[in-house]
């Protein structure tokens, strides 16, 4: 009878190695998990913000390397008549465009939150002007507000209402009309999206509790669903303020900051006098500028986050 | 080819230099095939003033090859014509050649960031002050320069003012030409309107020029100039208005600004008066705009290249059959002052080969290649060399002979200034344009557009 050897598997024994122990280590591998991210943030995020705050108080120009001058530049830009139409602009385009877009955004998310027939379908046509690249819908709105081809014109001439032409882009307030309520069309969709989201989290129990006590619509809203989405609705205006602020595409398509820098915002002035021009210190001062508002903005949505 | 430069001097007619020029002619007649502008250059031009029998070649680096950036062409006969001369180029020299093509305001921010970082393109092709914002980065090319104006008839005025550099004392950048502008017409309104409708006779004076646009209006056909933030045309037309009335920004020393003036006031009251003979809504128009007014037979009158008329050749070609071009008319200053846009090519010193460069601009500004390439531009272009006059396209459309004499027509932007970051900065800001469209729409009294223009230009050129 042929012996029948039985051989057990050796036991895989990893050697105890530098790697290895790090791999264990839950602090070395932490940090070894974040460093890409880290890199990444710090070479096209940190990197560029560092070497443009550093601009910002040089006189470079775009084929100069440019000195040191201090403050230089912000004072030159304080005292600059169509810098400070810039701030009153961009201050305007923000207030306005912000708080249309979060009222209507409310509405629209309110009445979209029910149960309908197409409740999906609409939900999804109703991202459409958000996801629709700007420079397309700005094409788009570049017509729409031509003086003599315009959609709008026509449509009223037709109907009999109007019987001229709207000099949309060429008046100073109209066009900054114009451009407030392009960007409203396109930033509803991220509020009524993000509202969506949080009203669909507010407990019905709370309604029936307060239906009971006998509370009327305006009431279940003001008691009910405003204080729970209070923090959501300020990150999400926190967001849409900063990338209000920041707003380039949308400008230049359809004025590039005209007419007579009645339109033009920080990121497009920027533009203008960075790269257009080429006086990069200057440029990088105007952004500046935007920081403030910004780090306010964000430090107000970090309140918030962290109580949530 | 021999590594020479073998010069007579310009200047004096002998018989034995015209019969030489003459039998030159006629050889580059025979051999170029492209002869008939050779021909009238000769007729029309002071005698000696054309030289072909000079000879001028940069001696190429071994290994050499070029990369090229340039604007993206206006006409689809552009790229292929300039690829063509390229690999002549190629062939002749054994040095490839790569171009890139940039739509032409992005040709600035790109050849920036290559002045900025030492590497990049070997040539660009801009326009305007470009080679004046960086003229210590760029390779001397006054030998080259020199010897096209001589050969060829002699530069325009303003081409030395552009590619010549105070600063460095020699010429930075080779003027290669300029896309023209001129008023573009509906010539059976014009007729309607009471005037002649043929180029020739069009208004020559800005009071004529005046009655025809309001004769226009009246018949329910009014006019459309840019005066938003159209980079080519409000530029063009605002320029014109200022400089034909003697007005213009800043004075010959590039510091004093020189724009409070009463010529800039009796420019923006007639401004204002051709204002109420426009469409509504030019206070808005991009560059676009006129064209999409025009071939729309909204306007019947507006400034803009011959970008119009192809577009009607293919498109519209009623109005292409109906309409035509002419010179902006003159106003008190008495002579031609336009604008249109410059351009000129120049070598970055990071070059490893600055002699094949050179040698490559030499060859695309000489004959037969440069009017090769003028003629595929179906006269998008005009030349900045006198020699070059009469082309064979300026033969072949009537209607596009206008925009031949562009640059011979043409003040720097920087008038009476100098091109540099400072005139740079003033056109890119639309400080002009913004105090014409101020005065016109009555946004501001003319007064105070002059003012507030005046202050921007003070903080631009006083720093």
């Amino acid at each position: 009878m042929p012996s029948v050897q039985v051989t057990t598997a050796a036991r895989v024994v990893r050697p105890a190695g530098l790697v290895g122990r790090v791999l264990e280590n839950h602090h070395a591998l932490g940090v070894m998990m974040v460093t890409p991210a880290l890199l990444i943030l710090a070479i096209f995020l940190a990197y560029p913000f560092g070497l443009g705050v550093w601009l910002s108080f040089t006189n470079a120009t775009i084929g100069q390397a440019g000195r040191f001058v201090g403050l230089g530049n912000f004072r030159y830009l304080l005292g600059d008549s169509v810098f400070r139409v810039v701030v009153l602009n961009t201050t305007l385009y923000a207030a306005a465009a912000v708080v249309c877009k979060l009222v209507l955004g409310f509405l629209l998310a309110l009445l979209v939150n029910r149960e309908f027939r197409g409740k999906r379908i609409v939900r999804a046509i109703m991202l459409l002007p958000w996801i629709v690249p700007t420079s397309l819908s700005a094409l788009v709105f570049y017509w729409i507000y031509d003086p003599t081809f315009s959609i709008i014109t026509w449509a009223l001439r037709r109907i009999g209402l109007l019987h001229g032409f709207i000099n949309y882009l060429g008046d100073p307030n109209l066009a900054r009309a114009s451009l407030i309520a392009a960007n409203i069309w396109r930033g509803i969709p991220f509020f009524a999206i993000g509202l969506l989201a949080g009203l669909q989290t507010v407990s019905p129990t709370l309604y029936e509790a307060a239906a009971i006590d006998g509370a009327g619509t305006w009431q279940k809203f003001w008691f009910v669903t405003w204080p729970v989405l209070l923090p959501l609705t300020v990150v999400v205006t926190v967001f849409s303020t900063i990338m209000t602020v920041g707003d380039f595409q949308l400008i230049w398509i359809i004025t590039h900051g005209g007419p007579a820098n009645a339109t033009h915002l920080f990121g497009t002035l920027a533009y203008q006098r960075a790269i257009q021009g080429g006086f990069i210190g200057e440029g990088a001062a105007i952004s500046a500028f935007v920081l403030p508002v910004l780090v306010g903005a964000v430090m107000v949505s970090f309140h918030y986050l962290r109580r949530e | 080819m021999q590594p020479q430069d073998r010069e007579r001097p310009a200047g004096g007619l002998t018989r034995r230099r015209f019969l030489q020029a003459g039998v030159a002619g006629a050889t580059g007649l025979a051999l170029s095939g492209v002869g008939g502008w050779l021909k009238q250059a000769l007729a029309q031009l002071p005698p000696g003033s054309y030289n072909p029998q000079l000879q001028l070649s940069f001696p190429v680096e071994p290994g050499a090859s070029l990369r090229i950036l340039r604007w993206s062409q206006f006409v689809s006969t552009d790229q292929p014509t300039y690829e063509r001369m390229a690999q002549d180029f190629t062939r002749r020299t054994g040095v490839p050649v790569r171009l890139e093509y940039e739509a032409w305001p992005d040709v600035q921010p790109k050849a920036a960031a290559a002045a900025n970082v030492g590497a990049g393109p070997d040539i660009v092709l801009g326009f305007f002050d470009e080679p004046h914002l960086w003229p210590d980065k760029l390779v001397p090319v006054t030998d080259l320069a020199d010897y096209l104006g001589r050969k060829y008839g002699g530069w325009f005025p303003v081409a030395p003012q552009y590619g010549h550099s105070a600063q460095m004392g020699e010429w930075i950048a080779v003027p290669i030409g300029a896309p023209g502008s001129c008023l573009n017409y509906r010539m059976s309104w014009v007729k309607e309107a009471g005037f002649d409708p043929d180029p020739a006779k069009f208004p020559k004076t800005t009071d004529e020029f005046l009655r025809l646009c309001r004769s226009l209006k009246s018949r329910g056909h009014p006019t459309g100039f840019a005066l938003g933030k159209a980079v080519g045309d409000a530029n063009s037309w605002c320029h014109w208005l200022l400089w034909t009335f003697g007005a213009h920004a800043v004075g010959p020393d590039n510091t004093t600004i020189t724009l409070n003036a009463p010529e800039t006031v009796n420019a923006l009251e007639y401004g204002r008066q051709l204002f109420e003979t426009m469409i509504p809504g030019v206070a808005g128009w991009l560059d676009p705009n006129n064209n999409r007014a025009f071939l729309a037979g909204e306007v019947a009158l507006t400034n803009n290249g011959i970008s119009i008329y192809f577009a009607a050749k293919n498109d519209f070609p009623e109005v292409a059959a109906d309409m035509n071009h002419a010179v902006y008319p003159q106003g008190p200053a008495g002579r031609p002052t336009e604008l249109h846009s410059f351009s000129q090519a120049y070598i970055f010193k990071y070059t490893r080969y600055p002699n094949a460069a050179k040698e490559f601009l030499r060859f695309m500004m000489e004959d037969p290649q440069y009017p090769r390439w003028i003629n595929a531009m179906l006269g998008y272009v005009s030349h900045p060399l006198r020699a070059f006059t009469n082309l064979a396209v300026w033969r072949s459309d009537p209607k596009a002979v206008p925009f031949r004499d562009a640059v011979a027509r043409m003040l720097p932007h920087s008038y009476q200034g100098t091109p540099g970051p400072k005139s740079a900065r003033a056109l890119s800001e639309f400080v002009i344009v913004d105090m014409v469209a101020d005065a016109l729409t009555g946004r501001r009294s003319v007064r105070d557009a002059i003012l507030a223009a005046e202050a921007r230009l003070k903080r631009i050129y006083e720093g």
